[in-house]
């Protein structure tokens, strides 16, 4: 079976500034693959890729194939809104709107079409149980979303993501905002999540990678550097960047 | 003179200014109160006045030809200065367009009140044959507000936080959708201080109503009536009789108007930072 | 569901739209002003329109000589006074005063800006100019109108300064305060050149302001067309001349009215152009003296 998503050959230009080289690999359905590497090297510039969120920054170009479900996501006939509605994301700064908790897992049904009372409280109230805090917020749904806890906007805006049923979940160093406490809980619910959903991560934290991930690509300088499951990128890497790497010789 | 000499010399003087500007403020709004309240009551602020030299009456038709004013000219300004704003933040690039609406923005911005006037005499009272009238004085008050009302738009919708657009945007929203659901409702108390600015100087403006409205003392009948503003009426009581009280009385009820609505604007700005902040 | 680009192309389109009508009605102005303006300066002559002591409409006389020292002299006078108060009061609210003081000060000139000009003009009219008056001439004066508009201005210049002055970055202060200068030899040597370019505008944007001002003029200067000679003198501003001949003026007359108006706008565009340039300049961050 083909995989969820598959990148070749990817180059990745913001102006003419040359940020991804020749990337080339591919995401497993329902599997957790996440990408790890230092800062700046281009990690979090692929993963706006696979949903194209990079288009609403000026003057970008690339060069190569994204293939969601064997279908280029770059092709001129496709309509980027469709995209997003199946390759959801969450960001590195829990970024809840200004809005009653409710109305913030509402909002994506709402765009989608959906007017009836009914139908919006079930899918609000099986998205905030599906990213696991439905328990907390249920008895004040009116609260305002800016009002909880760090990781409870965290686990909103997951929430938030889910209400549309994607089929890909990308997150952008999600708990890095975070405390452990709260960090434990999403890796959690990302087990859980993997069950129904492909989730893509950019995590600095390798143990993280390490703890949840079932594949894991190594990035330096905007190359991918190794690609491999977990286990075996951890403990049997190929390459000497990458063992230096993990093993904190820099990063 | 050693350093510190010259230190409290500064200070003085440092203090002297700012103990001159209150004293004005202080000074011309308790003139104005002291004087003017006290002619203020139920017959003066419902009676017309009676025209003329006398300076008789109260002051009914021009609360009315206020109110209208404002109605009108509100109504016909906030689309396209909302839309203009709407456009400098969302949508504007670096192109011929986006450099001209700046310019325009910019120079309308500085042109005396009284060059509207002479444009609006010009335009809706000759030209377009409208007379002197409300509509002549509000289509007139629309173009001297426009850099107002584009400017605070705009900047409202600037505080935003780009984080709520993104996360919209990747949610599978359209731009227009996230405009509409997330920035516009983030921005509303920011818009909605532009307006109210807009409301306070549609009540104190008068050099360019005074070329379009027409003076009459008369009740406004409808949008191409001549009629009269409170500031207006303030003016022609001063200049065609010698009813200080009652110009006293009206600068009083004008003088009210502005502290309720720069209060207004305050609380407004004040939430608008709230509800950035998270509504704590 | 190709609906929502149907919906985003028709919005980008009406917000367009409302952005043009900015530049439309900038046109429209010039094209007007122009319009009714020019016919007469042709008739009269550009020198003798801008230079001509006498203005006379009776007699066929346009020059506006008279009212452009008007304007000139009462801005000026405003200015003169507005200067130092406002620059002293904002020195007070961005530096001196605590938090406290400037909570109260800062919503009185926000109110100063609201009051109307018609007010400030009835206040002028009742108190300063019968003070005037005592000193010599009829009150309606030179001095009377500088005094007023030095009121309406000093809100402009305050709020601008005090933000240049919160603009300059912290750390010139404190360098100079670790070198052993006192609290205003840090305002004075270093704040206040590093804020230049924004107290500039400060003061251009006050003359701007005066130079337009129209209703508070007309309830205080006199409107005698003549050239004032002294600070008591009657006079009449460039603004006061439109609006208090323009309801009945007719042919030239009336042209001629509409050419002050141009005068005035092409006076203001070239204050309100340096003003944005300077602000544009922003911060000294090189050359302090």
């Amino acid at each position: 079976m083909d995989p969820k998503i598959q990148i070749k050959h990817l180059d990745f230009y913001y102006s003419k500034k040359l940020v991804l080289k020749n990337v080339s690999m591919h995401m497993k359905e329902r599997q957790i693959t996440s990408m790890i590497g230092p800062s700046g090297c281009g990690k979090s510039t692929l993963l706006r890729s696979l949903n194209r969120m990079n288009d609403i920054i000026p003057d970008v170009s690339l060069n190569g194939d994204i293939l969601l479900d064997g279908e280029d996501i770059n092709a001129p006939e496709v309509d980027v809104v469709e995209l997003r509605k199946r390759v959801g994301m969450v960001f590195q700064q829990p970024n809840p709107f200004p809005k009653t908790v409710f109305e913030n897992i509402a909002f994506g049904p709402r765009v989608l079409g959906v007017k009836d009372k009914g139908r919006l409280n079930e899918i609000v109230e099986r998205s905030l149980r599906a990213a696991a805090i439905w328990e907390e917020v249920k008895d004040d749904l009116a609260k305002s979303g800016l009002a909880l806890s760090g990781g409870q906007q965290q686990r909103l805006c997951i929430a938030r993501a889910l209400a549309i049923e994607p089929e890909v979940i990308l997150m952008d160093e999600p708990c890095s905002a975070l405390d452990p406490v709260s960090t434990l809980k999403i890796e959690e619910l990302m087990v859980e999540l993997k069950k129904n959903y492909t989730i893509v991560i950019v995590t600095h934290n390798m143990q993280q990678a390490a703890r949840i991930s079932d594949w894991t690509s190594f990035f330096l300088l905007g190359e991918m550097i190794e690609y491999a499951e977990t286990s075996e990128l951890f403990s049997r890497p190929q390459d000497k960047r990458t063992e230096d790497y993990i093993t904190g010789r820099f990063g | 003179m050693s350093a510190k000499t010259e230190q409290r010399v500064a200070k003085v003087f440092i203090w002297g200014g700012g103990a001159i500007t209150v004293t004005i403020l202080i000074g011309i709004v308790l003139y104005v109160l002291i004087q003017g309240l006290p002619v203020i009551n139920i017959e003066f602020l419902t009676t017309p006045p009676q025209g003329g030299l006398t300076g008789e009456g109260g002051i009914s038709t021009a609360i009315v030809g206020t109110l209208y004013l404002l109605g009108i000219t509100l109504a016909i300004l906030v689309v396209p200065g909302i839309g203009a704003g709407i456009y400098l933040a969302e949508y504007a690039r670096d192109n011929r367009l986006t450099r001209a609406v700046r310019y325009a923005v910019e120079v309308l911005a500085g042109v005396p009140s009284i060059v509207f006037g002479l444009f609006g005499f010009a335009l809706f009272v000759t030209a377009l044959h409208f007379n002197f009238s409300i509509l002549s004085g509000a289509l007139t008050l629309v173009c001297l507000l426009l850099p107002t009302l584009i400017r605070t738009t705009e900047e409202s919708i600037r505080a935003v936080p780009r984080s709520y657009r993104e996360a919209s945007l990747a949610m599978g929203a359209s731009k227009w959708q996230t405009i509409v659901r997330v920035v516009l409702p983030a921005a509303l108390p920011g818009i909605m201080t532009g307006v109210i600015l807009c409301a306070g100087r549609i009540v104190e403006e008068t050099a360019c109503l005074y070329v379009t409205m027409g003076g009459s003392s008369g009740m406004p009948t409808s949008l191409l009536s001549p009629g009269r503003t409170l500031s207006l009426h303030l003016y022609y009581l001063v200049s065609d009789t010698r009813a200080f009280d009652k110009a006293m009385a009206t600068g009083a009820v004008l003088i009210v108007i502005i502290i309720i609505v720069n209060a207004l604007t305050n609380w407004l700005s004040h939430r608008f930072v709230v509800k950035m902040r998270g509504g704590k | 569901m190709i609906r929502h680009v149907v919906i985003d192309r028709t919005a980008k389109t009406v917000v367009i739209i409302c952005a043009s009508v900015s530049f439309v009605v900038l046109g429209a102005i010039f094209f007007f002003t122009f319009r009714e303006g020019l016919p007469g300066v042709q008739e009269i002559g550009l020198a003798n329109f801008l230079f001509g002591t006498q203005w006379r409409p009776g007699q066929e006389l346009f020059g506006i000589l008279p009212m452009t020292v008007g304007s000139l002299l009462v801005t000026f006078g405003s200015m003169a006074l507005a200067i130092p108060i406002g620059i002293a009061c904002a020195i007070l609210l961005a530096e001196v005063a605590p938090y406290r003081v400037t909570r109260m000060i800062r919503p009185a000139v926000e109110v100063l800006v609201g009051i109307p000009s018609v007010v400030y003009g009835l206040v002028g009219l009742l108190v300063i100019v019968p003070r005037v008056r005592e000193i010599g001439g009829s009150g309606f004066s030179i001095l009377a109108a500088s005094l007023v508009l030095m009121a309406m201005v000093l809100p402009t210049v305050i709020s601008i300064t005090e933000d240049s002055l919160r603009a300059v970055p912290k750390g010139y202060k404190e360098a100079a305060l670790a070198l052993g200068s006192t609290h205003w030899q840090a305002i004075w040597k270093v704040m206040i050149p590093a804020a230049r370019n924004g107290i500039v505008a400060a003061i251009i944007l006050g003359m701007g302001r005066a130079v337009g001002e129209t209703m508070a003029m007309i309830m205080v200067i006199g409107n005698s067309v003549i050239i004032p000679t002294s600070p008591l003198s009657q006079a009449r501003t460039l603004t006061g001349n439109i609006a208090v001949e323009i309801m009945y003026a007719a042919g030239t007359h009336r042209s001629a009215l509409f050419a002050t108006g141009v005068v005035l706008f092409l006076i203001i565009l070239v204050l309100n152009s340096v003003a944005v340039y300077a602000l544009r300049k922003g911060v000294k961050t090189s050359g302090v003296s």
